[in-house]
């Protein structure tokens, strides 16, 4: 679904026109292994190299920095790993990581601490104390469920000399990704780039060893062929979102603003959470007391729109969301709704004129209306 | 009841949520507070793992006195207002 109603950027784009054109000519000009002797291999490699070159421009980094690997998750899995592998030890993470990098840290089954965050969703930079066993530091960029900016540049002065992992799924190809970094993360899919492509990017300097075993590929730090033709794809797509980033920012902004005033005036007892001005361009979540999350995006994709819920009723663990929860917010009756450069004003405006039935409806089924 | 510490502040309504997913302890509790006389406690017990979220966010945005969780699935709120 890419029309009008899809509403789930965060998950997912469709792919911008760019990163499509170049999807199609890669499938019959990159088809080659770029790691072999003949012509074909050659001009293969030569794709790579631009590729990788072009994603470094982008993010901040050099090209010998930059590894792709088949997903944003596993990109996430071999930085939290491979620091760990050089130097097992205590990680300092947020409570706001993304559900990979925890996942990650949980397998390590190193000694880990939950850095909290305050209503807004936010961490305050001196909870971010490294102990002399601390080998990793995680901070997601911002977050992928309530779109509030974490302060990453602070947060990498307070841990100068530890490793910082930099989560920046939601914000490559949005804004800037911000300094400090020493291992960073991002998503192709998330910036209207194919599936299948995540970003590995390891500062020079950092301590980091395969968790793999290592090949000859991408740096020793992905082992296997990267999936060239989606590869070129995600680095075209990457520039053209960067191209038009300041444009989509102050276009999808003042959207975001609309839904956060409109949703709290027309739907009584909701809770639009997260900050309201330091955050993500595209993305807001609100909660909607008495209502369960499932029947919430059951009734709007039936109104014809796709959006995404931290509620524990949609996730397959039945376990609210971990982000909502480190927030203190309501976490049933929950709605993420994530724009696009294909959303428009008109897109929004019928959202918002479905939405306050649609849950007024679902509190009479439940018998909730008028408590 | 029974299993309430005796230190705790008896509740003078217990709805029993116990199977039910949220929001029905949060809905559940809407219905029952305004029941009890301002200053009375009500007790909801629930298995539920939003409930330890989704009550004391309920009294947060209600206004009405939150008093923990304890033993683990009896949550007590006391009606402010």
């Amino acid at each position: 679904m890419s029309g009008s109603g899809y509403l789930d950027a965060a998950a997912a784009l469709p792919l911008s026109p760019a990163a499509r054109e170049a999807l199609l000519v890669a499938v019959d000009d990159g088809w080659a292994d770029p790691s072999r002797l003949y012509g074909a291999a050659r001009r293969a490699s030569l794709l790579l190299e631009g590729a990788r070159e072009a994603v470094a421009d982008a993010l901040g980094a050099r090209p010998d920095e930059v590894s792709f690997a088949p997903s944003g998750t596993v990109a996430a899995h071999l930085a939290v790993l491979g620091v760990l592998a050089a130097r097992p030890g205590h990680v300092l993470h947020s409570a706001v990581e993304h559900s990979c990098v925890l996942a990650a840290v949980r397998h390590a089954g190193v000694d880990a601490t939950s850095v909290p965050v305050d209503r807004l969703g936010r961490v305050d930079p001196p909870s971010y104390a490294p102990r002399p066993d601390t080998s990793l530091a995680c901070l997601i960029s911002a977050s992928h469920e309530v779109g509030t900016v974490q302060p990453v540049e602070a947060v990498a002065e307070r841990c100068a000399g530890t490793p910082l992992l930099v989560d920046a799924a939601q914000t490559a190809g949005r804004a800037p990704v911000p300094a400090g970094w020493s291992l960073l993360t991002a998503s192709a899919h998330k910036w209207g780039g194919p599936p299948g492509v995540g970003v590995l990017a390891v500062r020079t300097g950092t301590r980091w060893r395969s968790p793999l075993p290592a090949d000859e590929r991408e740096g020793g730090r992905v082992p296997g062929a990267p999936g060239l033709p989606q590869v070129l794809s995600a680095a075209v797509g990457l520039q053209a979102a960067c191209a038009e980033a300041a444009d989509e920012d102050a276009r999808l902004r003042p959207l975001v603003d609309r839904i956060r005033v409109r949703v709290a005036a027309t739907v009584p007892d909701v809770e639009v959470v997260g900050d309201p001005v330091d955050r993500l361009p595209h993305l807001v979540t609100f909660s909607c007391l008495y209502v369960d999350g499932e029947s919430l995006l059951r009734a709007l994709d039936r109104e014809g729109f796709a959006v995404s819920s931290g509620s524990s009723c949609t996730a397959s663990t039945l376990e609210p969301s971990h982000v909502l929860a480190a927030m203190g917010v309501l976490t049933h009756g929950n709605v993420r709704v994530s724009l696009h450069r294909g959303t428009t004003g008109a897109d929004v405006d019928r959202f918002l004129d479905v939405l306050p039935r649609v849950v007024a409806d679902l509190r009479r089924e439940a018998g909730a209306q008028g408590l | 009841m029974t299993d309430l510490e005796p230190d705790l502040v008896e509740p003078d309504l217990v709805v029993d949520c116990i199977g039910r997913p949220c929001p029905v302890p949060v809905i559940e509790l809407a219905r029952a507070l305004p029941t009890v006389e301002v200053g009375q406690v009500v007790a909801v017990l629930s298995d539920d793992p939003a409930a330890r979220l989704d009550l004391p966010a309920w009294c947060r945005m209600r206004a009405q006195d939150y008093l923990g969780e304890q033993p683990p699935g009896t949550y007590r709120v006391r009606r402010a207002g």
